[in-house]
């Protein structure tokens, strides 16, 4: 620990020994707290005996993966469950007001003026018919808090919110701002009658990193210059770290574990919890790799580093080793967007001038914030756009322009796992008829040898096997993606263009895809493209990074040099970024 | 600012290992019952009873429709003699007799055939037509989407009645087939508009991309993915169109103008009990309960198999 750390505790204590025996009444007081779901007439509970306790002014957080009922707790608390939801047991006291058994009425009195909510996805919260400064008046009249004049204040509140041009975005529509704005917007909104409580439910999931960063910092001075108590809801361990004192861990329904949130960082005592620390991509920046995979790795490694450098030599050669697999030289990208009059339409430049190698067995990621480009490089590589200007060479040979048989054969070759793990898979097929599609339409094999390597595909991706006579929706997200990774495998591919492939998914279930995806690697010697828009994962899992910005690539090269000296300033505020990167775990 | 002193009811809490077991990460369910589209919606629908009641009454239509004779108990729709014009509802009679003298309990159970008939070819030649045209137009969008859906938009204006009753009265052999067709030409567009949007939303869908990326072709994609997912909410739409397309046949052979007059139906059976109406005779009233009650059955399945088959009408 470091000594300005002992120096802070040492003045804490000081404050505590003179508080002592008097603190403050608790805010929030959670007990017990059991909330049911109606499922077929059964009841099956979502949340089951949860405790916790929010203090003035304090930012707790409730940190736990998809479906551990962090967000039903919070709605329980708003009065806001979802369906057939209620509150079957337990106690939820909001300033000495047990809230488990309030009626609609006194949720409404309590709502905004007692307990704000900033929701999670900036982009549907906001009412697209209506201009911003009316939805915030709105807020404040629907509080009684209407009073002077309301224009006024909505401007103030925005600019408290930390808008710029407050007094002019007051009268623009929702569509006019961008997905940060809008969230200022919502916190404007949340704060507007002064509530004691904030809950922020994933308030930045939605936003790029960048973007979270600003606004979870605004979010903090705001709370504490007004003195609002913050409840925290996310599933990322370290922006719960870096942001609450508190931290609350949900898995399943239970809280696990809680307790002060450097102790818990620093010495996890439950298994859940030592799973997640181990697996947050954020702290693994401060983790060294395991042995036996770093050794398996260092090689390849070399090797891309030493590419980088002979990479332009070896263009002039004009002689595609068989190192280098895909060779993108000067993609351009322009996509036509309307113009004002029917038939003029404008040119906007997806992608600048992006030019990358990539070397067999390796993997090279592609990172960016939304609209950076990345995922057009990605349809490009797969042939599944044609780039403006520029080549991308698979083995050789240009993609853009092969068609018929040598297209197929290109298709065979270079595979696609995409985003999301709910688009990715047709509903309608089972899991054998989709892994063994890619087998259908190139003619391999007869009935009998698909049915085996759709077996041996499941078991390469972890799946019992029998699996394979289920449908996609009754999988999980991670469990659809290691589907669709299989299908991606089944025709012995070279290189595997994953595009955002882990985002989607939990951290524990993205620790294990990517180990799977590395073990595949090795076993097989695979190239991959990995695009991400989470620097924090890169670190894992690519050999070489790029990183994009605007359409243009800002900086590329080996990824521990990338990561441990940026030379663009992009890429530094990238890094800084990334949530609970400054904490340290060695504890 | 983490203020680090512990506040009562904040101390550090770890739940007992043994009272929260933490699962294998991402592990599949292979206890649970395998489901898949059609399953899901079945397992939906068993437990509706309006479901069952559709299910009951389209049996009991189906069965008329097979076996006409059975339901009629011998007697001969065809059969009239003026000796028993007019007559009223009695043991003999059930449902009376028309001015001719035919048994109108025998003509109701028999006109049940043409309606349905009428009906069901009519919606699959509709399903067929738009189904494909539709999702051809949502899938490949540009120039051919533009084409497609101008020409349905020509269709769609003219009022699916006034059309039918302006071609009709120009066909001069009328037959079932005729009728069909006529109805078909007026109404395939209504199915290709649900077709085409439903294959514009799948057609951005990734796994449309990754059969792309497969190396199939793109008429492959259309047969393989995109039209079996369409399927769900044509499938609904089509079922409120039979009903209508009922009627619509009704209403032309009510005219004169739908189906041939040796034939026996609903339509036309209303159009001569209509007179009557004013003498008090409520023979009209037979054929028309039949046809609201078929109607209805196909309507409430409808209603009922949206609720199943199409995510975005589904209620919560």
């Amino acid at each position: 620990m470091s000594d300005e750390h002992k120096h802070g505790l040492g003045k804490i204590k000081d404050k505590v020994a003179t508080a002592l025996g008097k603190s403050p009444p608790p805010l929030l007081e959670i007990r017990d707290l059991v909330v049911e779901f109606e499922v077929q007439g059964k009841p099956v509970p979502a949340v089951r005996g949860a405790n916790l306790t929010v203090y003035p002014g304090q930012t707790v957080a409730i940190v736990g993966e998809s479906g551990s009922g962090k967000s039903t707790t919070a709605a329980a608390v708003m009065g806001l469950l979802q369906g057939t939801g209620r509150v079957a047991s337990g106690q939820i006291v909001f300033d000495g007001q047990d809230l488990s058994k309030a009626s609609e009425k006194d949720f409404q009195k309590i709502r905004g003026s007692g307990i704000g909510l900033v929701p999670q996805d900036p982009n549907t919260n906001l009412n697209p018919l209506w201009r911003v400064g009316f939805q915030i008046r709105e807020t404040l009249k629907a509080n009684n808090a209407e009073e002077g004049d309301a224009k006024k204040r909505a401007i103030a509140l925005l600019a408290e919110a930390g808008m710029k041009d407050p007094d002019k975005r007051v009268n623009q529509y929702p569509h006019e701002f961008s997905g940060g704005m809008k969230q200022r917007a919502l916190i404007a909104i949340g704060l507007a009658c002064r509530p004691k409580l904030l809950i922020a439910d994933e308030p930045t999931s939605a936003l790029d990193v960048t973007v979270q960063r600003q606004i979870l910092d605004h979010l903090d001075t705001l709370t504490t210059d007004l003195g609002t108590a913050v409840l925290l809801i996310t599933h990322d361990l370290g922006l719960a770290a870096e942001r609450a004192s508190h931290l609350v861990v949900m898995y399943k329904g239970r809280v696990v574990e809680s307790g002060p949130a450097l102790e818990i960082l620093q010495d996890p005592q439950h298994e859940y919890t030592k799973r997640l620390v181990a697996a947050a991509p954020s702290l693994s920046a401060r983790r060294a790799e395991t042995p036996s995979v770093a050794a398996a790795v260092t090689d390849v490694k070399e090797a891309a580093v030493e590419a980088e450098t002979v990479r332009d030599e070896l263009r002039d050669a004009a002689s595609t080793g068989p190192a280098e697999v895909v060779v993108a030289s000067n993609l351009v990208k322009d996509f036509p967007i309307r113009g004002s009059l029917p038939f003029q339409s404008s040119d906007f430049r997806a992608v600048d001038d992006v030019s990358f190698t990539m070397l067999r067995g390796t993997t090279t990621a592609v990172v960016g914030e939304s609209g950076s480009g990345k995922s057009t490089v990605a349809r490009m590589v797969l042939g599944l756009l044609e780039p403006t200007s520029g080549t991308v060479e698979f083995d050789g040979k240009d993609v853009t322009t092969i068609r018929g048989p040598e297209a197929k054969e290109f298709r065979r070759r270079v595979q696609p796992v995409f985003q999301n793990p709910y688009g990715s898979l047709d509903p309608m097929y089972s899991i054998y008829r989709a892994i063994t599609e890619p087998l259908v339409v190139h003619g391999i094999g007869d009935k009998a040898s698909r049915v085996d390597r759709a077996k041996e595909l499941l078991e390469m991706v972890a799946l019992p096997v029998d699996t394979m006579h289920r449908y996609p929706n009754e999988l999980s997200g991670g469990q659809r993606q290691r589907v669709a990774i299989a299908r991606a495998l089944a025709l012995n591919p070279e290189v595997i263009v994953l595009d955002e492939a882990v985002s989607a998914l939990d951290v524990l279930v993205q620790a294990q895809i990517l180990t799977l995806l590395e073990g595949l690697q090795n076993e097989l010697g695979l190239t991959y493209l990995f695009i991400t828009h989470d620097l924090a994962v890169v670190k894992q899992i690519a050999h070489q990074t790029l990183v994009m910005a605007g359409g243009k690539v800002m900086e590329q090269g080996p990824t521990d040099r990338v990561y441990d000296n940026p030379t663009s300033d992009y890429t530094r505020k990238l890094i800084d970024a990334i949530p609970g990167g400054s904490i340290e775990l060695a504890g | 600012m983490p203020d680090n002193h512990t506040y009562p009811g904040q101390e550090r809490f770890v739940a007992a290992a043994d009272d929260v077991v933490v699962g294998a990460i991402d592990a599949v369910d292979q206890d649970a019952e395998p489901t898949g589209f059609w399953k899901t919606a079945w397992l939906q629908l068993k437990v509706r009873p309006l479901f069952w009641v559709c299910v009951a009454l389209l049996a009991l239509i189906l069965l008329i429709v097979l076996f006409p004779s059975v339901f009629a108990f011998g007697k001969d729709p065809h059969y009239a003699t003026l000796e028993r014009s007019m007559l009223p509802v009695s043991g003999e009679h059930w449902f009376g007799t028309d001015m001719q003298g035919h048994d109108i309990y025998a003509r109701t159970i028999y006109g049940a055939r043409a309606s349905v008939i009428v009906g069901v070819l009519t919606t699959a030649a509709v399903v067929v037509i738009g189904g494909l045209l539709g999702a051809t137009a949502g899938f490949f969008g540009g120039w051919l989407d533009s084409l497609i859906a101008r020409l349905s938009d020509v269709f769609f204006g003219v009022p699916l009645m006034l059309a039918a009753v302006v071609v009709m009265q120009m066909v001069t052999s009328r037959t079932v087939y005729s009728v069909v067709l006529v109805l078909a030409i007026f109404s395939w567009p209504q199915i290709a508009r649900i077709a085409r949007s439903a294959a514009i939303s799948i057609r951005n869908e990734e796994y449309i991309d990754a059969s792309k990326s497969l190396g199939a072709s793109k008429v492959r994609t259309l047969f393989t993915h995109v039209i079996p997912n369409c399927l769900g909410p044509v499938i609904v739409v089509a079922t409120v169109a039979l009903g209508v397309f009922i009627v619509t046949e009704a209403t032309l052979s009510y005219l004169g103008i739908g189906l041939p007059e040796s034939s026996i139906s609903w339509g036309m059976d209303i159009a001569s009990g209509q007179p009557r109406l004013r003498e008090g005779s409520p023979i009209l009233f037979f054929p028309a309960g039949a046809l609201a009650l078929t109607v209805l059955t196909f309507m409430m399945l409808g209603d009922v198999l949206s609720d199943a088959l199409d995510p975005k009408a589904r209620k919560r």
